[in-house]
């Protein structure tokens, strides 16, 4: 049984007990009280672009759909026959007049109001279910610059406390495009691996483990003779690969940001010159051209000064905007994990630079990358690992004691830019929500 | 061969299956250095997300190599901290059902197969099944790959990761 007192007991200073990470219990408790409560992105907006354009998903457990209305707007609905049961919609995208349930026919408005049942006459007056029945909503969506967040909670912070000062990391991205809009293009890919959940998010915001995790890659990429035949796809990887390679001081140099709710960002990692080879550029020129056209000189200057790399969005988003990455956290069990990866073009860039945002993803998100297998094979080692009854902590104390507050915007910064304070502060998210302590898990406190 | 015309010798599918089966046999023997000297210098090694997927400049892919990139895919292979391999995968790659277009693309001969890989490793077996698109150059008394395609059954499926060669 899982008490209160028994899961605050699994976060301490600088550790975590590995049932947090192991536990089935925990897991369903996870379920239900973080994913249960918390805003998660579904996607963004641009997927369905058309009225009865659809894609499904899934928040925590529970299947729901998310479908663009006939009046334009967006719809979050469980995907859910309100007669038996069924899901109403089995393929992951598509575009529909109305949902029709496989079992009996109830059919749906887009809406999710119930249009027509079979044999209409078979029901009293009373219990006409067309009175009382349809797909149920999501009892919260809201869209932010497109990204389409909904909560399964009817009561908790609105989507902008919740953000806090990580919406600015979603403005990072669109203010990007020249024309102020992003769009998802280029597929939405999917990989697994058989751990927790909460590695991945972990992974993402520490700099220590490239030249670890990634020391083949790296080791291969330099070695990489730069005279070999590309076509610009083995440019933008090899270049990611060296740049895992970073010496140490650069790593120490990295900006780690956290904010209430486990939320947090790295910064001043890449910058344009190290992403574009050389700020001659003539994409990026052309780039830069078009930005200062829409945005005046100064505003472009500001835009682009921005060097943010990844953002977490506690417990289910992490992105970047450099090269217009996203990916979606679906936990499936205590050491089963699906990602949906998501490119966005930037309206009004270069095509070139959606080609390299292209040729990005497919390094650090293909389900055959020599990075991205390193990740996901070390995250199934630590799960396996995990299961060792020697030692039943996880250290988190790199850092510990230095993490400092930034000013009276919202965020703690790490003392240096290898402290584990993205691990500790989304682990105070966790035990809040876990405990019912802080039901948005919102407070912040360096440590 | 850029735009000449092949020989109708090239086209023969007893020595294009031959082929076929050594390149699966490099992999399954882990020569990939060999294997990898079998690509021309504007190959691609490609495994698309989507089904009938038209374009890897615009649509990502679970791996798309040009030359640059598949050195890199191969010296990391041979690194012993390759994590994903090591231990390494035992692979058996089965080839068939192939079949060799009348007509050349891009002056390169074109040949389909379905191939299905067995893979193992820390007690697990993985089975990978796809359709296969080769472009071949004839050289010497064999072929040279420009391209290798494989349009896997489960490419837009939640994979665990895909360390091994296709």
């Amino acid at each position: 049984m899982w008490t209160t007192e028994r899961i605050a007991a699994l976060v301490q200073p600088g550790r975590v007990h590995r049932d947090a990470y192991t536990d089935p219990g925990i897991f369903d408790l996870e379920m239900e009280r973080l994913f249960g409560r918390a805003w998660l992105l579904l996607g963004h907006d641009s997927q369905i672009p058309g009225a009865g354009d659809f894609v499904t998903t899934q928040m925590g457990r529970q299947p729901v759909l998310m479908v663009r209305r006939r009046d334009g707007g967006v719809a979050v609905l469980f995907n859910r026959c309100a007669h038996r049961g069924s899901t109403v919609c089995s393929a992951a995208k598509g575009t529909v007049t109305r949902f029709v349930c496989p079992y009996h026919g109830w059919t749906y408005g887009l809406d999710g109001a119930l249009l027509a049942v079979p044999s209409p006459a078979g029901y009293p007056e009373d219990r006409n279910p067309q009175r009382r029945l349809g797909l149920a909503e999501v009892p919260r969506a809201e869209v932010y610059r497109g990204f389409v967040f909904a909560s399964l909670a009817a009561d908790g912070p609105s989507l902008r406390d919740f953000l806090g000062p990580l919406i600015s990391s979603f403005d990072d991205l669109v203010d990007r495009a020249p024309d102020g809009e992003v769009e998802v293009a280029g597929g939405v890919s999917r990989h697994a691996y058989d751990g927790n959940w909460k590695f991945v998010l972990e992974n993402h915001l520490d700099t220590i483990h490239p030249r670890y995790v990634h020391a083949s890659s790296i080791a291969a990429a330099n070695e990489q003779d730069d005279a070999s035949p590309t076509d610009g796809a083995g440019e933008v990887g090899v270049r990611q690969m060296r740049q895992n390679g970073a010496p140490d001081d650069l790593w120490e140099g990295i900006g780690l940001w956290v904010a209430g709710g486990g939320h947090g960002y790295m910064a001043d990692y890449h910058d344009d010159e190290k992403l574009v080879a050389a700020s001659d550029d003539p994409v990026h020129t052309e780039y830069r051209k078009r930005m200062e056209a829409a945005y005046g000189p100064a505003r472009a200057r500001e835009i682009l000064a921005v060097t943010r790399w990844n953002s977490i969005v506690f417990p289910n988003v992490s992105f970047m905007s450099q090269f217009g990455q996203l990916r979606i956290v679906r936990p499936l069990a205590a050491g089963r994990t699906v990602l949906d990866t998501y490119v966005f073009r930037l309206k009004g860039a270069p095509e070139a630079m959606f080609r390299r945002a292209v040729a990005f993803a497919n390094v650090v998100n293909g389900t055959g990358s020599p990075v991205l297998t390193d990740d996901l094979e070390v995250y199934e080692r630590l799960q396996a690992g995990l299961g060792a009854d020697g030692n039943e902590w996880v250290d988190t104390g790199r850092g510990f004691g230095r993490d400092v507050r930034d000013g009276d915007n919202g965020l703690d910064r790490g003392g240096t830019g290898t402290s584990e304070i993205a691990v500790r502060n989304q682990f105070r998210a966790w035990a809040a929500y876990m405990t019912d302590a802080d039901a948005g898990g919102m407070a912040v406190a360096a440590e | 061969m850029s735009g000449g015309v092949l020989p109708a010798a090239a086209f023969d599918r007893a020595a294009v299956e031959a082929f076929l089966i050594h390149e699966a046999d490099l992999i399954d023997r882990r020569d990939f250095e060999a294997w990898l000297a079998l690509y021309t210098d504007d190959c691609r090694y490609w495994v698309p997300l989507e089904e009938g997927q038209a374009d890897p400049q615009h649509t990502v892919s679970l791996i798309y190599d040009d030359r640059k990139l598949l050195e890199t895919r191969v010296r990391r292979l041979g690194h012993p901290r390759a994590h994903a391999q090591a231990p390494p995968s035992r692979t058996v790659h089965t080839v068939a059902n192939i079949a060799v277009e009348p007509e050349p693309e891009d002056g390169r001969i074109v040949v389909r197969s379905n191939q299905i890989v067995a893979e193992y490793r820390q007690n697990r077996t993985r089975l990978f099944a796809g359709r296969c698109t080769h472009r071949l150059e004839p050289a010497g008394d064999g072929y040279r790959i420009a391209l290798k395609r494989i349009d896997l059954i489960d490419s837009e499926g939640e994979n665990r990761g895909i360390p091994i060669i296709l």
